[in-house]
């Protein structure tokens, strides 16, 4: 926006040039003075995960209607991308589903600070023709799956947790993304914390190294693929199981409960985190201990230098994202994503006050 | 007037440059972001197999094996289908017909990749399964279609590269076909060739226009990704079964570019997309070179006509 007003404005010279009526003249003036009239507001541009996109175009054109001086632009290109955009300070802030690492924190020019924003949580979901009922998974069992151990549906490891539901002996069809994703982070990360063999021949990343199965692009192609593929087991975000009404099972958190993915049990995951939140908010919550937890959870985050350049557009940004912690948690349910737990925004409205805006 | 020559001369010179200095800078730049990554594994890279992100460990060969394999395997189903469809069209067909079938293959052409590979996930990929499973058992012990029956894989993809192609292909043979000149078929027939022979005798007078059809089909095959990537099960593992799920070039950096923040994993799919550029000037230089000795083998032989209509008579 910022650069198109100028060049609109350089482009009218030539023509305020010329003598009598000027169509393109005219038109020139007119989205000058249409620039003119917006260049008073602040404009903040932002880039990184397509995980949080909904709840944050939401918000930002929420705010906008609040505060019509400030535009905040947001660029769903990845989380890695939205992690080098701030890197190169070509944008004000970034988001990424999975946080920075040490290295890339120390690639910074300056410090970067990260603001959890939302909760998303990751389910196993599974197409089983004939079998209605909800299944129940352990993280090591998943891994197993995952590493290409456990192949067929009636193998004893499922049958064990699942008593009572009689499961055919088709092999088990996985199904991973094929496009690196935050949804593939936590998923993988809950893995590596239940399974150490998981952990020593996978690992943790947005891409990672599938021994078994077949990949779908983004969560609409890992769910069409399941709901295709009679045996098959995949994972997408909870927006997804049920936008697209697919089984999904629960998974056993650490106080080996079987929960199922809700708003409440993914909150509840992070008010268990709360208690021994870092200072700077890298924290995994996947495998996340207490009761009622559902374990394949996470935050997403938001990324500011802790001393941008340009400090308009830091106070406008500060005040964003008070609004967005307090008053804006409440569009979570509607989108699918679980609200921040008090006492999490707390520490976040405390640590936002170390971001200069002067 | 001859200084306005020798502007337009150089006009046109000029941006015949810019076109030289467009892919001489493609590669430059690739091979410069490519450079941690063409530093850290050298050649190794175009023949190891593993592609993992976590321990930073890559290799481009399954990748490599992935794009040839489906680019041939759909030129080998859609170049006598594109030939078939150029001979009706150009030789055989009522007129009445020509204009609705040139329109319908060229409106085949427009149809944006991303929509393709929903029709595939939705349509082909469930059509495939159901015909790879009920293949019977003693065909499914081949190499050629070992592996669970899933749908997605190298048969899906094949298939819906060869349907995108197919209008290219059989678009530009059209064309050569058309610029045969009359006499060539009125002397086959003077001859007492039949109708299938004068065909074969026009063809034969176009048959380097249609290699270069046929190689840009190759081309476009080589270079496809958002549709491939839906159907192909992308995963990075070599394999000649037509059932197995794998993974191409174009669709590797598609998939990973956004998320890889670390540089290593950045520079090489950068490099990735290096090969890819390689890989297709070789392509191209080979088909190339396939005219150039097909038009200079025969050229004597191309002003006597036809000698398989010779033959007939």
């Amino acid at each position: 926006m910022r650069s198109s007003t100028s060049d609109t404005k350089k482009g009218s010279y030539p023509f305020s040039a010329k003598k009598g009526y000027d169509p393109f003249f005219a038109a020139a003036l007119v989205v000058v003075a249409l620039g003119a009239g917006v260049s008073a507001a602040v404009k903040i541009n932002g880039a990184g995960a397509t995980f949080p996109y909904p709840i944050y175009s939401k918000w930002f054109s929420e705010y906008n209607k609040l505060h019509p001086d400030v535009e905040i632009n947001y660029q769903s290109i990845g989380s890695g991308g939205g992690i080098r955009q701030i890197q190169a300070q070509t944008v004000f802030f970034g988001a990424t589903d999975g946080p920075m690492t040490p290295d890339q924190l120390q690639a910074s020019p300056s410090k970067i600070l990260h603001f959890p924003t939302v909760l998303g949580a990751v389910v196993p979901v599974y197409n089983i023709p004939h079998v209605r009922a909800e299944l129940k998974f352990s993280g090591s069992l998943l891994a197993d799956i995952f590493l290409g151990k456990v192949t067929k549906w009636n193998d004893p490891a499922i049958a064990k947790l699942n008593p009572g539901v009689s499961l055919p002996g088709s092999d088990i069809t996985v199904v991973h993304r094929s496009d690196g994703s935050g949804t593939t982070y936590i998923w993988v990360d809950y893995l590596s914390k239940t399974s150490p063999e998981f952990l020593k021949k996978v690992g943790v990343n947005t891409s990672v190294n599938w021994p078994t199965g077949v990949g779908g692009r983004g969560n609409e192609g890992v769910s069409a693929l399941v709901t295709q593929t009679p045996g098959a087991l995949g994972y997408v975000e909870l927006i997804y199981a049920l936008q697209n009404k697919i089984s999904y099972g629960t998974v056993q958190n650490m106080a080996g409960e079987f929960v199922k993915a809700s708003v409440e049990s993914v909150t509840a995951a992070a008010s268990a985190a709360a208690r021994q939140m870092p200072a700077d908010f890298r924290v995994s919550i996947t495998n996340a201990p207490g009761n009622g937890v559902y374990p394949v959870s996470s935050f997403t985050w938001l990324l500011l230098y802790e001393n941008p350049k340009d400090k308009a557009m830091s106070k406008a940004m500060i005040d964003f994202m008070k609004w967005a912690l307090t008053d804006g948690q409440k569009y979570c349910g509607d989108l699918g994503y679980a609200p921040l737990p008090a006492d999490v925004v707390k520490l976040e409205l405390a640590a936002l006050g170390r971001v200069k805006t002067s | 007037m001859q200084r306005k020559d020798f502007g337009f001369r150089v006009g046109t010179g000029a941006f015949a440059l810019v076109l030289l200095l467009i892919v001489a800078a493609i590669g430059v730049e690739l091979t410069r972001q490519s450079l941690p990554s063409i530093q850290k594994f050298g050649f190794s890279f175009w023949r190891t197999q593993t592609w993992d992100p976590v321990a930073g460990d890559f290799g481009a060969l399954p990748f490599i094996w992935g794009t040839l394999y489906s680019s041939v395997l759909a030129l080998l189903i859609a170049a006598p289908i594109a030939l078939g469809i150029a001979v009706f069209i150009a030789e055989l067909c009522p007129a009445a017909l020509r204009q609705p079938l040139v329109f319908l293959t060229e409106l085949l052409a427009a149809i944006p990749s991303i929509v393709y590979g929903l029709w595939g996930i939705f349509v082909l990929v469930p059509a495939v399964r159901a015909v790879e499973t009920s293949m019977p058992a003693s065909l499914r012990s081949l190499p050629l279609f070992s592996g669970p029956p899933l749908g997605l894989g190298m048969l899906a993809a094949a298939l819906i590269l060869a349907v995108m192609i197919v209008p290219f292909t059989s678009s530009v043979s059209r064309e050569v076909l058309k610029s045969v000149p009359a006499a060539q078929r009125e002397a086959a027939y003077a001859l007492g060739a039949t109708r299938f022979e004068a065909i074969r005798a026009a063809l034969y007078y176009a048959r380097t226009g249609i290699v270069g059809a046929v190689m840009l089909g190759f081309g476009r095959a080589l270079g496809e990704t958002m549709a491939v990537t839906m159907v192909i099960g992308n995963n990075p593992r070599i394999s000649t079964s037509l059932f197995a799920p794998q993974y191409t070039m174009a669709a590797v950096i598609a998939n990973e570019f956004t998320e890889a923040a670390d540089n290593l994993y950045l520079s090489a799919l950068v490099e990735i997309g290096l090969v890819l550029f390689v890989v297709t000037l070789i392509v191209n230089s080979l088909s190339r070179l396939l005219i150039w000795s097909m038009s200079a083998r025969t050229a004597p032989a191309a002003e006597a006509a036809t000698p398989p209509a010779e033959e007939a008579a």
